[in-house]
């Protein structure tokens, strides 16, 4: 651990993590791989599910993935994923609470199966009831500032908005509206989906935004392991840009090197 | 009696709870439980009883993103 990361951990509901990545556990080719990815990453959390006893997916679940969550010992941040429902978003976490014994939970209502938007009109609703459960709330949402203001509104000490959708890598697809969502909100805000290699965290980052949550770019890499570190070395550089105050951009150029003194310079008289 | 466990018919005798169901499903712990899309918290799987089409889920922890 850095001493950056030391003096300048990420706060959530009053809670201070070393790092400023989130890790998915999902769609590794397999635990091994997993593990190690985890073991390179050093993340802040891990994202976990539930799903049917005996649906016979084909996901890395059950005892072992148990015993090997406990072996990994990071905090635990269980999702709300497939949920369409206010009812259904409701049971799946308190289901998470006890099976996982933990009170985060990262709050997934979908609104539209195709881009696995979430359903932001319900979202606020969703959140408020869960937070007067005992949760601590972190909602994926997209990046619309009036989205995220009503859930922080509710008592969501964090946002968590879509870079671009599940899955796609496709990185930030709407700067604009995720930096003007960093000047006009104070909590803390995770970008969470869409960020497909190491740049896209980086930039996320030295816009300002306190962390990233990631699963597919690492899993889905021809190497986890190296991305996971890869990943987790972007982020810490992002953030000590933003911190260390990047210079701003220019429109022309100008020389670094001192003009004057410049040798030859002028000697036909012009 | 018939309920549903995970999608799939599963007798049941009348009367049976949920504790019942659990056991003779072959519930492997770590789990949670939802009956007719309602938690049911650990500590009252004796208590609660089952009637004909109840709905029961059984869910464990999984990989996720």
């Amino acid at each position: 651990m850095s001493n950056l990361h030391a003096a300048d951990p990420l706060v959530l509901y009053g809670t201070s993590f070393p790092s400023r990545l989130l890790l998915g556990t999902a769609r590794y080719p397999s635990p091994k791989v997993l593990e190690s990815a985890v073991r390179a990453a050093e993340p802040a959390m891990l994202t976990v599910s539930l799903r049917r006893q005996a649906a016979g997916h084909n996901e890395i679940g059950g005892q072992a993935f148990w015993d090997l969550l406990g072996e990994l010992k990071v905090p635990f941040l269980p999702n709300t994923a497939g949920c369409h429902s206010m009812d259904e978003v409701y049971t799946t976490a308190m289901m998470a609470r006890e099976v996982f014994g933990t009170e985060w939970i990262k709050l997934e209502l979908i609104g539209d199966d195709y881009t696995l938007q979430p359903d932001t009109l319900g979202l606020v609703s969703a959140a408020d009831k869960l937070l007067r459960e005992g949760f601590k709330v972190l909602p994926y949402c997209t990046e619309d500032l009036v989205v995220c203001r009503r859930l922080i509104d509710v008592g969501c000490e964090a946002v968590m908005p879509w870079a671009a959708p599940i899955g796609t890598g496709k990185g930030p697809t709407n700067p604009y509206a995720l930096r003007l969502l960093r000047e006009r909100v104070q909590v803390p805000i995770l970008v969470d989906a869409g960020i497909g290699v190491p740049s896209h965290a980086c930039q996320v980052m030295e816009w300002g935004c306190d962390g990233v949550l990631l699963n597919t770019a690492v899993a889905q890499a021809r190497d986890p392991m190296a991305l996971a570190g890869a990943f987790s070395a972007a982020i810490t550089a992002g953030r000590a840009a933003y911190l260390g105050g990047a210079m701003a951009e220019r429109e022309s150029a100008e020389a670094s090197t001192p003009v004057v003194g410049t040798p030859f310079w002028h000697l036909d008289g012009g | 009696m018939q309920i549903t466990i995970n999608q799939a018919p599963f007798e049941l005798p009348e009367g049976a709870t949920v504790e019942d169901a659990l056991s003779r499903f072959g519930a492997k712990p770590p789990f949670a439980v939802a009956l007719n899309l309602e938690f049911v918290h650990r500590q009252r799987y004796s208590e609660t009883a089952l009637k004909a089409k109840d709905i029961l889920e059984i869910v464990q922890p999984v990989a996720g993103g």
